[in-house]
């Protein structure tokens, strides 16, 4: 789509509109992704109640791109990833509050019910904005010649259920995995499974939840690209689905649609752990913005 | 009802959350409405308020039931509910006082909304409106479901069940993961 030339008055305009958009599409339209995975949830499961309860999930996806309603009530935390190519120059505070405009006016003018509040007060500003709110990361690569503009609108019922553990290294991968597996039997139903379930490993406490967040929003069907954290990956997957809570914690063979692990490097004396689930709409949407302006949409 | 039967429910249910239970059981803010023999749904909706005053859904979901679990009692013991829907489940402790008090724990499939938002015939009132979005929402619905009987008024529960299931499979897990 033709778009506003790059850090012109119009470009933070067509920014803010953007960030509308986004806020509002990823709650009504599911990624491809997810939809191929939920379905093959369906073909797996033998018990009547998940296939009940998948088939529910295919409904509502369904109806949602007919009507074009949300999926679910919960318009969740709203949450940028601007990843910023090669060869941009843009005014990053112009940026974080267009978006953060784009957020107030999707909420008043769609509207969407806004579920941010006071930490202390529990004030909701009916903007589903406040303190801190949206979250917008922003990080440079030099590996693309666009802007990334990803929005997750992320839901509290699997928000809640995030853990951090800083194990000792004699704990090893071991430890890592006995954490992953009492997090996700502990949180069971309450997550919304089956959940793209969302590891970090290593670094700080800080970077290490960044990651677990991270690794719940990748695509599915990707693999991390080292060996040796890919097949653990697959290892926690088939012990997690080998658990048998199953669809909404009611029992079946599909807790997780997929485990996800980002790494970083950490202290010698750390053995850091993080666990993000992301609950089944996997919900995101995204805009990449090129050099000329123009911009597209995607997932 | 028994754990496992899937049922529909027809009639008035009355939606509820955090703010709502606080100021209701903690606060020991009076109930506007007799909520004997009721249903409670554990919401909190997308509304759109209309120039006649009234709240036209948009898009009602249910949340996460463990946050309200210590009210399960109280709601029960003191208002005479009978049946909750949510997503989730409760503990064991409102597992005892379903079967105590007589009452029902019904399943709803989480986050799909746009089903549960199809069920929902009206918004007929709208009760501590200074809770918003956490008030206390009479809805009127149809063919509401489908509602899984996950704790039933016999003292079981799907939950217990299946988490009693995982634990019992994790030794195996763990000897495949090499977890010592």
């Amino acid at each position: 789509m033709r778009g506003a030339a790059i850090n012109t008055d119009a470009f933070y305009d067509q920014l803010e509109e953007l960030g509308k958009r986004l806020y509002i599409e990823s709650q009504i339209d599911i990624p491809p992704d997810v939809r191929t995975a939920i379905n093959a949830a369906m073909e797996r499961e033998s018990s009547q109640v998940a296939r009940g309860i998948v088939n529910t999930m295919l409904r509502a996806m369904d109806i949602s791109d007919k009507k074009q309603t949300l999926v679910c009530q919960d318009t969740g935390f709203p949450i940028f990833f601007v990843t910023i190519g090669r060869g941009f120059l843009i005014d990053g505070a112009r940026l974080i509050d267009a978006l953060t405009r784009g957020i107030e006016r999707a909420t008043v003018d769609h509207p969407l019910r806004s579920s941010i509040v006071s930490p202390i007060t529990r004030e909701n500003r009916q903007t589903s904005t406040g303190e801190g709110i949206p979250v917008v990361h922003i990080e440079f690569s030099n590996q693309i010649d666009y802007i990334d503009l990803l929005m997750i609108p992320k839901g509290s019922g699997s928000e809640n259920m995030s853990f951090l553990k800083m194990l000792s290294p004699s704990d090893g991968i071991s430890g890592v995995k006995k954490f992953v597996m009492e997090m996700t039997v502990g949180a069971a139903g309450k997550p919304c499974p089956p959940t793209i379930v969302g590891i970090g490993i290593g670094g700080t406490s800080d970077l290490c939840t960044l990651l677990a967040k991270k690794a719940s929003i990748r695509p599915l069907g990707e693999r991390n690209p080292d060996p040796q954290i890919a097949a653990l990956e697959l290892e926690l997957l088939e012990a997690i689905n080998a658990t048998g809570i199953g669809p909404m914690g009611l029992g079946g063979d599909t807790t997780a649609l997929d485990v996800h692990i980002e790494a970083a490097w950490t202290h010698i004396t750390c053995n850091p752990v993080a666990i993000n689930f992301q609950c089944w709409r996997g919900e995101r949407r995204r805009a990449k913005i090129y050099a000329d302006g123009d911009y597209e949409f995607g997932y | 009802m028994h754990i496992g039967d899937l049922v529909y429910f027809t009639g008035t249910i009355w939606g509820i959350r955090d703010a709502t239970y606080i100021a209701m059981y903690d606060r020991k803010r009076p109930s506007p409405v007799d909520l004997a023999g009721g249903v409670l749904l554990h919401v909190a909706p997308n509304v759109r308020k209309l120039p006649n005053g009234r709240y036209e859904p948009m898009t009602v979901g249910t949340t996460t039931s463990m946050r309200m679990d210590r009210f399960t009692e109280a709601s029960l013991r003191e208002s005479g509910v009978r049946a909750v829907i949510g997503k989730g489940g409760l503990s064991d402790t409102s597992s005892a006082a379903l079967k105590s008090l007589g009452g029902v724990y019904l399943a709803i499939v989480g986050g799909a909304a746009s089903v549960e938002t199809e069920q929902v015939e009206a918004i007929e009132n709208v009760y501590f409106e200074d809770l918003m979005p956490e008030c206390l929402w009479e809805f009127r619905v149809r063919d509401f479901g489908p509602l899984t009987v996950a704790m039933d008024a016999y003292g079981e529960s799907i939950y217990r069940n299946v988490a009693d299931t995982a634990q019992e499979r994790l030794a195996s897990i763990y000897a495949k993961l090499g977890i010592t």
